[in-house]
């Protein structure tokens, strides 16, 4: 007989989300709970310096009078906000100490998450910032960038060793009060990465920021800055992992990028934080906000491979505010068992001959949701604006879900906005097809779903992009019979 | 070398294969033909395994091993191949991505490693030129927007990529110009050798003029009512398919 759906079941049942180890190392841990005694200790523990203790309390303050968001179409129990714990770090990581210094029980944890902070890297040409739980614990190749004048370093150091270029963009892209969960992170954010590239340098390697979750009923609040200044390029990927557990833990980021007049920003993320069991149980809430500014002749992509988490909220958008300025969104999201997402991305056309290109994909098994929720909006001022919209969904079996919540709202009559959207499914008859061929059906679902995913595959460096479509690979094991 | 013993097959519950005795050895090839709903597609899923087809009595077997337990992918590792009459598209995949998937894994199930690609390649030049397959052709996404003919020139490409011991060449005439029909047989003509078998399944006996058959066989009602050598097609050609119907009537 041939192989069945269900023996296919069975033997994925045993293979385990590829992560979901827990590194056993001594951290330093605050009580559970948030007040404003838990913000100023925080700020305190970071040595910083005052106005950066009052901007978080004002960013508390906010976030006391906000209430959590319902629009999305996505069902989960609240998380108990006073039952986290906003502060760990591993006692040994000291950000002054080269890596020679570093615990080897971390170094091994990078080793099983597939992460060489030395050698390795160097090869790949990829400087990488890590961070786990709440501080960044290594961050290679700071040498080598600092020749060119570029800035690559944990936000905490930034924000003692490079105040004014903190001071002056933080929260200019996405304010405190932009969302409940902004606003929480700007309170108790404890780490992430800075980055500047100054003026007219191109970044000769990749930056990357590795983000982990170790420690349990820990949130997970980090914090990226990335200023391109003027005519710079910039590629930059972040990557996350967390360890399987049966409680949900809480990764409430945000991303500011700022693109000044010519500049390019290519932001990627792979994203494979802890998608719960196969009950639906635990997980990461994925709430996010990233946004980018674009000023005259700036180009942003963002590129992102969504396959973790139990729940995603997820939006980076691009203000396209300077005349010529291009934003690009190019998304694939993957959802299975119980997994929800709800993502996509909103293009703000401000300045004239502003273009925009939106790319989602959608893939959906088991019984997941996979929400697309995309705004285009183009201003008065906008003239000749346009964008292209794609949205495909794939959908596996009969108890998934792919969703589609497109908003355009156009204030200028010379504006040309499309959109195009599919949903197929991948039918008996193409695995068929691909088993007459020799290719088991494992195998012919990768296929179908990298060919289906493609146009955003290539959109990532080269060397993620072997990475993701494994990924991909391994998300959907298991979901068509 | 695949050999059918009073193979019954139904799908949901109907009964389409009533009785289908067939042998067929290396070197020969075997033409079915038949009306309409005789059976003759149902043939060729449940030759390569296609589940919704449940066999209800009978054997199918490939080498003396009975195939009942093998799974598609299995019976195509063994050297199977069918040409679909609707070959389906996958987009994104291009048609050289499929067929190097295709051919490293039949290559990983019997113990082989990948293919140099040096070779890989060498060998989609020589298949290509054989059918006059244009190299763009190749990395278009596997059979999306094809024409019809394009489809059933990419299945005979795969066919040739993949040496199968025994190939079922479902209806892969329609839809052909003549002078796609040519190029499609000539290929097939070239593939054939002493160790491989050929199986056309056709409507019309236009394609046996391409390809000279051994033998004929007519399906009638999911049973051969007759068998013969290439005349027969000749014969079926000229009286239409009612004297056989009458014939097994009586």
């Amino acid at each position: 007989m041939a192989y069945t759906e269900e023996e296919l079941k069975k033997e994925l049942e045993t293979k385990e989300y590829e992560y979901g180890f827990y590194t056993d190392i001594e951290s330093d841990t605050f009580p559970i709970g948030l007040s404003e005694e838990i913000v100023i200790a925080i700020s305190k523990k970071k040595e910083e310096p005052e106005w950066m203790t009052l901007w978080r309390l004002e960013a508390f303050r906010i976030w006391k009078k906000m209430e959590e968001p319902e629009w999305a179409n996505v069902h989960y129990d609240k998380p108990d906000f006073q039952a986290i714990s906003y502060y760990s770090a591993p006692k040994s990581a000291d950000p002054n100490k080269s890596l020679d210094d570093v615990d080897p029980d971390l170094l091994e944890m990078y080793r099983k998450l597939g992460i060489s902070v030395d050698e390795q890297k160097k090869l790949q040409n990829v400087a990488v910032d890590i961070v786990v739980d709440s501080v960044s614990v290594a961050t290679t190749f700071k040498k080598t960038l600092a020749e060119k004048g570029i800035i690559f370093m944990p936000i905490s150091e930034a924000i003692q060793e490079h105040p004014e270029l903190v001071k002056k963009y933080m929260g200019t892209v996405v304010p405190k009060t932009d969302n409940f969960y902004a606003a929480l992170n700007s309170a108790v954010f404890t780490d992430g990465s800075f980055c500047y590239i100054p003026k007219g340098v191109r970044c000769p390697m990749e930056l990357s920021t590795y983000f982990r979750i170790n420690q349990a009923n820990t949130g997970q609040f980090e914090r990226t800055l990335l200023i391109a200044d003027e005519d710079s390029y910039v590629s930059y990927l972040e990557g996350c992992t967390a360890p399987s557990r049966d409680e949900n833990q809480l990764h409430a980021a945000v991303v500011e990028l700022i693109a000044l007049d010519g500049a390019e920003i290519k932001y990627s993320t792979v994203q494979n934080w802890f998608p719960g069991g196969k009950d639906g149980k635990g997980g990461v809430f994925n709430f996010v906000t990233k946004r980018a500014l674009c000023e005259k002749n700036a180009k942003v992509s963002w590129t992102q491979v969504e396959t973790g988490s139990a729940v995603t909220w997820k939006y980076p958008s691009c203000i396209l505010k300077g005349d010529n300025s291009i934003g690009e969104f190019y998304s694939i999201a993957v959802t299975n068992n119980y997994q929800q997402a709800d993502t996509g991305t909103k293009m703000i056309h401000i300045g004239k001959n502003t273009r925009s290109t939106i790319i989602s994909k959608g893939v959906s098994a088991g019984k997941s949701q996979n929400s697309y929720r995309g705004l285009v909006q183009i201003n008065s001022r906008a003239d000749n604006a346009r964008n292209f919209s794609q949205c495909d969904s794939l959908l596996m079996g009969n108890e998934c879900g792919a969703h589609t919540f497109p908003y355009i709202e156009v204030k200028n009559k010379t504006a040309q906005v499309e959109h195009e959207a599919t949903t197929s499914k991948i039918g008996e008859d193409q695995i068929f097809y691909c088993n007459q061929r020799g290719i088991s059906t494992e195998k012919a679902i990768a296929l179908i779903v990298n060919g289906f995913s493609k146009e955003v595959l290539n959109k990532l460096p080269m060397e993620f992009a072997i990475e993701a479509q494994k990924l991909l690979e391994i998300s959907l094991e298991g979901s068509v019979g | 070398m695949l050999k059918i013993k009073d193979l019954h097959a139904s799908v949901e519950g109907k009964e389409i294969l009533r009785g289908i005795n067939l042998e067929v050895k290396a070197g020969e090839v075997h033409a079915i033909m038949g009306p309409n709903g005789s059976g003759k597609s149902t043939l060729a899923s449940v030759i390569a395994g296609k589940e919704e087809f449940e066999v209800t009595q009978g054997s199918v077997e490939l080498y003396g091993e009975d195939l009942e337990e093998v799974s598609p992918e299995g019976r195509a590792h063994k050297g199977l191949f069918l040409s679909f009459q609707y070959p389906i598209e996958i987009p994104g995949v291009s048609v050289t991505n499929f067929i190097k998937t295709a051919i490293n894994e039949s290559r990983k199930a019997n113990g082989l490693e990948d293919m140099p690609a040096k070779d890989m390649l060498k060998m989609i030049r020589e298949k290509s030129e054989l059918l006059e397959i244009d190299r763009k052709f190749l990395s278009r996404s596997l059979n999306e927007g094809f024409s019809g003919g394009e489809k059933k020139r990419n299945e005979v490409f795969q066919m040739a990529m993949l040496e199968p011991k025994v190939a079922i060449l479902d209806e892969t005439d329609s839809g052909l110009d003549i002078d796609a029909l040519r190029i499609v047989a000539n290929g097939v003509n070239k593939l054939k050798s002493k160790d491989n078998a050929v199986i056309l399944i056709t409507h019309y006996q236009r394609l046996l003029e391409y390809i000279v058959p051994d033998f004929v066989h007519v399906l009638h009602n999911g049973k051969i009512v007759k068998s013969g050598g290439k005349d027969l097609a000749l014969q079926l050609e000229e009286k239409g398919y009612d004297w056989l119907k009458q014939e097994t009537a009586v």
